[in-house]
């Protein structure tokens, strides 16, 4: 049997596409095996590499991963923690040994002190167990309660471009607007500047995640925030 | 016996009264992602039969003890505006509507890796906004769309449609006179892939021999949708240069 590839790099394919068939190719991110042929289970891109064929998603909730970067919001405080919603199905929980090692008594000390309620906090998440019960860290740096500013919603599968490639994208919107911004993996961005450079930057960001297919973002980016200055 | 406002014939000189052929479709236009504040969404309207559906989630599970441990909870609502009928529909739910919802969600269902969400609930909210016939067919084609639109893991695309039996003859896609006053209606639904049915009801009278033939009819038309459906993903997703 002759193993073959039905599609090219950079292809939009649909779920139930077919990719390839024979088993010298692997099937990785959204793309599944059955039988012989390996398919495409979601919207996206396809990315192939020596034998490994990936379906990148172009939509999509976020689903939790383990040592990924979240920005989530405090939810509720229970005895020895929070629980935070981290914008995706599943809410996450924060030990407060997780926040801090110094000693806490918890007869005497009100946890809203460190978070309180609707709070936005930077953390990761360590574990994610069978029945999908997320656990958080917020310990040490560079996580922290996020104070002020603005959160921005976008699509999780747009993180990477707004990132960009080694962080080009977002040390560039950090350089030419002056303002604090923080990426959660999960789709939340919390910026925090002036309210003209805060709004500036919340555009630029919902501009990159419309035109994330196009080459030569960052220069216009470039381009967008020095002219506004 | 006749029932009221029914036409003499419903097929002339091999023709049926809209001027198709036995075997021919109605035109059909499916557009992706018409419902912003939707994770995905879709829009269908096969002939005079119109549709939109929005898909929200994975999302928590409301109220919580619905949620399955081992998969996603599959919530599908169908429903028909007021004035999708030529009599006022009254609105809520009705006997019917609960009926095409369960059956929605239980076509849509193996097409979706179902186990790939655990605790949380999708639902797929399906608005029929003007009804000509096959509004269940046309509501089931434009949830996978939607569905693929939200991004959620599937094995393969659904498609639907009906056939049925008019004046003895065989024909495909019925529309509202065809499917009033005709002898049988059979919709079902497929995975295109495979071509395994996920959704077949009958109403009216059919031979063994006519059911077959039907089916087989139904089949060549879904590979049809499926062309269209494919094309309405790709349209919104492919680069546009």
């Amino acid at each position: 049997m002759s193993d073959k590839i039905f599609v090219k790099i950079k292809d939009v394919v649909i779920p139930g596409e077919l990719l390839a068939e024979g088993m010298t190719f692997l099937p990785a991110g959204r793309a599944f095996r059955k039988g012989a042929r390996i398919y495409a289970a979601t919207i996206g891109i396809v990315d192939v590499r020596g034998r490994v064929i990936r379906v990148v998603p172009l939509s999509g909730c976020y689903m939790p991963k383990k040592d990924d970067l979240v920005i989530g919001r405090v939810i509720n405080i229970s005895r020895s923690g929070w629980a935070v919603d981290i914008n995706c199905p599943y809410s996450a929980d924060l030990n407060i040994g997780e926040v801090t090692t110094e000693y806490i008594d918890l007869a005497k000390t009100e946890l809203s002190r460190y978070f309180d309620i609707d709070d936005y906090l930077l953390a990761r998440i360590t574990d994610i167990s069978e029945s999908k019960y997320v656990k958080l860290t917020a310990k040490g740096r560079p996580f922290r309660k996020l104070i002020g500013g603005n959160i921005i919603n976008v699509s999780p599968t747009k993180i990477p471009r707004i990132i960009g490639k080694e962080g080009s994208m977002i040390t560039m919107l950090k350089q030419l607007s002056d303002c604090d911004i923080v990426i959660g993996q999960n789709g939340l961005i919390w910026i925090k500047g002036t309210p003209q450079k805060e709004m500036m930057v919340a555009q630029a960001i919902k501009k990159i995640e419309r035109e994330s297919h196009l080459t030569g973002l960052t220069d216009k980016i470039k381009i967008m925030l020095s002219g506004k200055k | 016996m006749t029932k009221v406002g029914q036409p003499p014939k419903l097929i002339v000189r091999g023709k049926r009264l809209d001027g198709r052929a036995p075997d021919q479709l109605r035109p059909i236009k499916i557009k992706a992602g018409v419902v912003p504040n939707a994770a995905g969404s879709a829009e269908l309207s096969i002939g005079d039969t119109h549709v939109i559906v929005a898909v929200y989630g994975p999302r928590e599970v409301v109220p919580r003890h619905l949620a399955r441990p081992d998969r996603v909870y599959l919530e599908c609502i169908y429903d028909m505006t007021t004035f999708s009928t030529s009599d006022r529909n009254r609105p809520g739910p009705s006997r019917r509507s609960r009926e095409i919802s369960k059956v929605t969600a239980e076509a849509l269902g193996p097409a979706i890796f179902l186990e790939h969400y655990p605790k949380t609930e999708l639902d797929v909210y399906i608005e029929v906004i003007n009804a000509s016939a096959g509004t269940r067919t046309a509501a089931i084609t434009a949830s996978a769309v939607a569905l693929a639109d939200a991004g959620i893991e599937m094995r393969d695309l659904v498609c639907s449609i009906a056939a049925g039996k008019i004046d003895g003859q065989l024909v495909l896609d019925l529309f509202e006179p065809e499917d009033n006053f005709g002898q049988a209606d059979l919709p079902i639904s497929i995975m295109p892939r495979t071509g395994e049915i996920t959704l077949l009801q009958m109403d009216g009278d059919l031979t063994k021999e006519e059911l077959k033939k039907l089916l087989a009819m139904n089949q060549k038309a879904c590979q049809e949708i499926y062309k269209k459906q494919k094309a309405a993903l790709k349209e919104k997703y492919e680069v546009k240069k």
